[in-house]
């Protein structure tokens, strides 16, 4: 690992700085806690567990909500387990849903063994290959801060962003599901979320 | 002639105000798959495995639409880790499951799940309704719909390979 590599918490703090109304989904483990750490809101809804879903769940929530902007935040190892989803989403094409995945090339909940990320598997190029145009690997402050500029324009987007396995303190936001998907809908449906 | 079973499916999905599709092909769907396709207030997503639509729905829920999966029996044994997101967050999902590795199956490798299909899903959390015969099927989705949606619960419906098993003896 580069030692001059990115800081996690930074990182998503920049990345969702300007997010405005965007919805965003996290995935379990690490990137919880990261968007967390940038603000809790009710607009964020965290994932716990359903390993490999992070990124489908996005895709629901783009449809169901084409006039937001949807953005998923996840880790290097909850998107190698769910690699079909990105064959999925690049046929689907929504162009209201962000992937963005911390890279720290290992497994950092579990006693940080290496992840295939750290063995020369290249997630954007996947990405690529299954249909997202452009999909880019992060490594220094200035793709940082072109990708935070990007982000919440229109358009389907994927970006792997190299990060230091370096872990930040633990910071655990709600975990308990009825809650999460209560306080979720009401504050992105209003009434509606009980009808 | 009478209205075909999986057009009565159809039927209860728009009643049930369905708005997001998920499947992985099977044979005992495809009829009803060309129904959704062709509809313009249903959005289809093909999947490569079942367990993103899962997760699928529960983001489409989370956001106000409702959806259905479209799987066979084989899927569900890839979809039970994913069916924690239902069970712990309330969040309602209804599957459409066609049975494979029961009646009259030819194929012994579809035994194992087939047989395994209801306790799997009884073991994650997963209410579900079977039909038995053609007539049951559309009250059963029905049934099953109003379930999940009414009272945040994960449903599935098992259609009986007796079922889509007579629907190829008529072709």
């Amino acid at each position: 690992m580069n030692e001059r590599a990115l800081d996690r918490r930074s990182v998503v703090g920049r990345l969702l700085r300007g997010r405005g109304d965007a919805l965003v989904v996290t995935g379990l483990g690490g990137p919880t806690y990261d968007v967390a750490a940038a603000g809790d809101t009710p607009l964020n809804f965290y994932l716990w567990a359903a390993m490999g879903g992070a990124a489908m769940t996005g895709l629901g929530l783009a449809r169901a909500q084409p006039r937001r902007r949807v953005v998923v935040v996840t880790g290097d190892g909850e998107m190698l387990m769910g690699l079909g989803s990105l064959a999925t989403i690049g046929a689907d094409a929504p162009q209201n849903l962000a992937i963005v995945v911390l890279d720290n090339e290992h497994y950092g909940e579990t006693g940080m063994q290496l992840a295939h990320t750290g063995r020369g598997v290249d997630l954007a190029g996947i990405a690529r290959a299954a249909g997202f145009a452009g999909a880019a690997t992060i490594r220094t402050d200035a793709e940082l801060q072109a990708l935070a500029r990007r982000l919440f324009d229109p358009g389907l987007l994927f970006a792997t962003v190299k990060v230091s396995s370096e872990t930040p303190p633990m910071l655990l936001p709600p975990r308990d599901g009825p809650y999460l998907r209560s306080r979720f809908r009401e504050a992105l449906l209003g009434p509606d979320a009980h009808k | 002639m009478s209205r075909s079973w999986p057009d009565e499916i159809f039927t209860e999905l728009k009643a049930a105000r369905i708005r997001q599709v998920a499947y992985v092909p099977d044979a005992g769907h495809s009829q009803l798959l060309q129904r959704c396709h062709a509809d313009r207030e249903m959005h289809t997503v093909s999947l490569t495995t079942e367990e993103e639509g899962v997760a699928m729905l529960a983001g489409a829920w989370l956001g106000g639409d409702r959806g259905v999966l479209l799987l066979q029996s084989s899927g569900v044994g890839n979809c039970i880790n994913m069916l924690a997101f239902n069970q712990e967050c309330r969040i309602p999902l209804l599957a459409l499951v066609t049975m494979r590795g029961e009646w009259g199956e030819f194929n012994p490798w579809q035994a194992p799940m087939g047989q395994a299909t209801e306790p799997s899903l009884v073991a994650a959390g997963v209410r579900v309704y079977r039909a038995e015969t053609e007539d049951e099927v559309a009250e059963t989705v029905r049934a099953a719909a109003t379930f999940a949606f009414q009272s945040y619960r994960a449903v599935a419906v098992l259609i009986a390979q007796r079922v889509i098993g007579a629907k190829r003896f008529e072709k």
